[in-house]
């Protein structure tokens, strides 16, 4: 158990960083797991083809809050260029923890979310949206 | 308690394995059953010596086959009350069971506008293929909502059931335990002049039921949830209703003869049969349902009852209102069902915990969203308990719960 719930894991869970709505999101996108019904909402705010501003909310269980958490952290000021090339592996990197298969959708919520967000943005610019997640 | 638990979980060799060291509690039966080594040594035997296609071959094992096929067919019937074998349809499950329903007398019998009531507190099974024929011919469904004692609210069952064509409703909730009274309902079913299907998947292994007692018109079951293996389930149905009913699938087995210019139907219940069925699954659920009747479905059911009264009492007494339980609370409302939810803690995390302890619980919607929308939570944590389970499990159950709420306390 320890080693899924590791400390920084439960602290994130605890206090996740980017919590909330942000002013004025260019892109907004609700995403949700299908095995539990979990939502959660990410939107950015992108400027000059940079995400400046990114929040979060929803609730979920420890492994998708602390997921957005740290997602969100690692996002905030990175190109959308490279925002759209983070695959999963490099969110369970982040992560560093074992996730079980039947953890994955749990840890993947908010990286489908944030892809699906970036898609909007790019239907909104009328460019091609970037691939779908292999999550 | 009126079974002997040690004796059982000796029946059931998953039952005696460990995980991290801990003995296995398995509280997850409302998904799916454990199996004992009698059902698992029927099917064994009938591979190893009498395996064969049914219903086809002159040779021995092919007519030991198809008498042991046959024979299981006699057991589910007697089990559940039918009469009358040619009215026990043999399917891959329940939902196939409703799906048959759906699709065969549902497009025969409904038109647009037509009204079938559900309830809230159905199971996916008994409600998309509802839905999927209201996207193919515009039948409306209505929907008896719960009360604050998660029991059906009947106060409008009248004007619901106003102009109905069918009334789907499940004899046990597999998400609140709630047990429902199915005679006044097909009463009132029948005053307004709609059939009535009941799904018995979750009743079925816990209580003795009686099909025709019922009254229904359709009654869906599975194998697997009552000690039996997967793949395979039955629909009851009133045999001038499936006589008048289209076939389902069409193939080997379901014909009388077959033409270049068409087909007649086999006889009931074959008719609605096609293809090689599940036949190996077929005896292993008679073999299942010769275990429940040696207990005796009273004793199986007292014993539940005595062990929930256990459970509800141990979980209030441990977190009181810092755990919801969503279901009745008195035992004579309910079976061995028992969703719950810290409300700071989710319940995907509770099960994690409670796996590291070697505690099997469902954790997520059950396939209920409707009722979890109508309950305003995304996901519970399930126990559910069966003839193998004792106030031990239920102890382990409680220790789990308290390690998890420590864990996770903010």
């Amino acid at each position: 158990m320890d080693d899924l719930y590791r400390d920084y894991i439960l602290e994130h869970y605890r206090r996740p960083h980017n919590f909330g709505v942000i002013d004025e999101p260019t892109a907004s996108f609700e995403g949700s797991n299908p095995l539990c019904g979990d939502r959660i909402t990410v939107q950015l705010g992108i400027t000059d083809g940079v995400v400046e501003r990114v929040g979060f909310t929803g609730r979920g269980c420890a492994i998708s809050q602390a997921s957005a958490s740290l997602l969100t952290d690692e996002i905030k000021g990175k190109p959308v260029a490279d925002v759209a090339a983070l695959r999963a592996d490099d969110l369970l990197d982040l992560l560093g923890i074992d996730i079980s298969p039947a953890r994955l959708k749990c840890a993947m919520l908010s990286h489908e979310t944030l892809q699906k967000a970036l898609a909007e943005t790019d239907a909104a610019s009328a460019t091609p949206a970037p691939e779908g997640s292999p999550a | 308690m009126s079974l002997d638990v040690a004796r059982i979980q000796a029946d059931f060799p998953i039952l005696t394995e460990t995980r991290n060291g801990n003995r296995l509690v398995y509280l997850d039966s409302a998904s799916s059953a454990q199996k004992p080594v009698s059902v698992m040594a029927a099917m064994d035997e009938l591979m190893t010596h009498s395996y064969a296609n049914v219903h086809r071959g002159v040779y021995a094992i092919a007519e030991e086959a198809t008498a042991r096929f046959e024979a299981a067919r006699r057991s589910v019937a007697t089990f559940i009350g039918a009469g009358d074998t040619a009215e026990l349809v043999f399917t891959r499950n329940a939902t196939e069971a409703i799906n048959l329903v759906a699709y065969s007398w549902g497009r025969a019998n409904l038109h647009a506008g037509d009204v079938v009531v559900l309830t809230e507190m159905e199971h996916h099974a008994n409600i998309v293929p509802w839905h999927m024929l209201a996207a193919e011919i515009g039948i409306e469904l209505r929907w008896i909502p719960i009360d604050d004692e998660y029991r059906l609210d009947l106060s409008s069952l009248g004007q619901l059931l106003d102009g109905a064509a069918l009334l789907a409703v499940t004899a046990m909730s597999n998400v609140l335990g709630t047990v429902n009274d199915i005679p006044p309902l097909v009463a009132a079913a029948r005053a307004a002049g709609a059939a009535v299907l009941v799904d018995a998947s979750q009743a079925a292994p816990h209580m003795s039921i009686d099909v025709q007692a019922w009254g229904a018109d359709f009654v869906a079951i599975t194998a697997h949830k009552m000690l039996g293996p997967s793949g395979i389930g039955a629909l009851w149905a009133r045999r001038e209703l499936l006589e008048a009913m289209p076939p389902f699938l069409g193939g080997g087995e379901m014909i009388r003869d077959v033409r270049k210019d068409g087909f007649t139907t086999n006889e009931l219940p074959w008719k609605f049969e096609a293809g090689t069925p599940a036949i190996t699954e077929a005896v292993g659920w008679g073999a299942a349902i010769d275990y429940l009747e040696a207990l005796g479905m009273d004793a199986v059911h007292e014993h539940e009852q005595a062990l929930t009264s256990y459970a509800l009492a141990a979980l209030a007494d441990r977190f009181g209102d810092g755990l919801t339980v969503y279901g009745p609370r008195s035992v004579d409302l309910r079976g061995g069902v028992i969703s719950f939810l810290f409300p700071e803690i989710h319940a995907h995390d509770v099960s994690q915990v409670l796996d590291e302890e070697g505690i099997c619980v469902r954790a997520g919607h059950h396939c209920a969203k409707p009722l979890m929308k109508v309950l305003q939570i995304p996901a519970t944590s399930r126990a559910s308990l069966y003839v193998y389970n004792n106030e031990a499990d239920v102890d382990a159950l409680v220790e789990g719960l308290s390690k998890a709420e420590k864990f996770f306390s903010i």
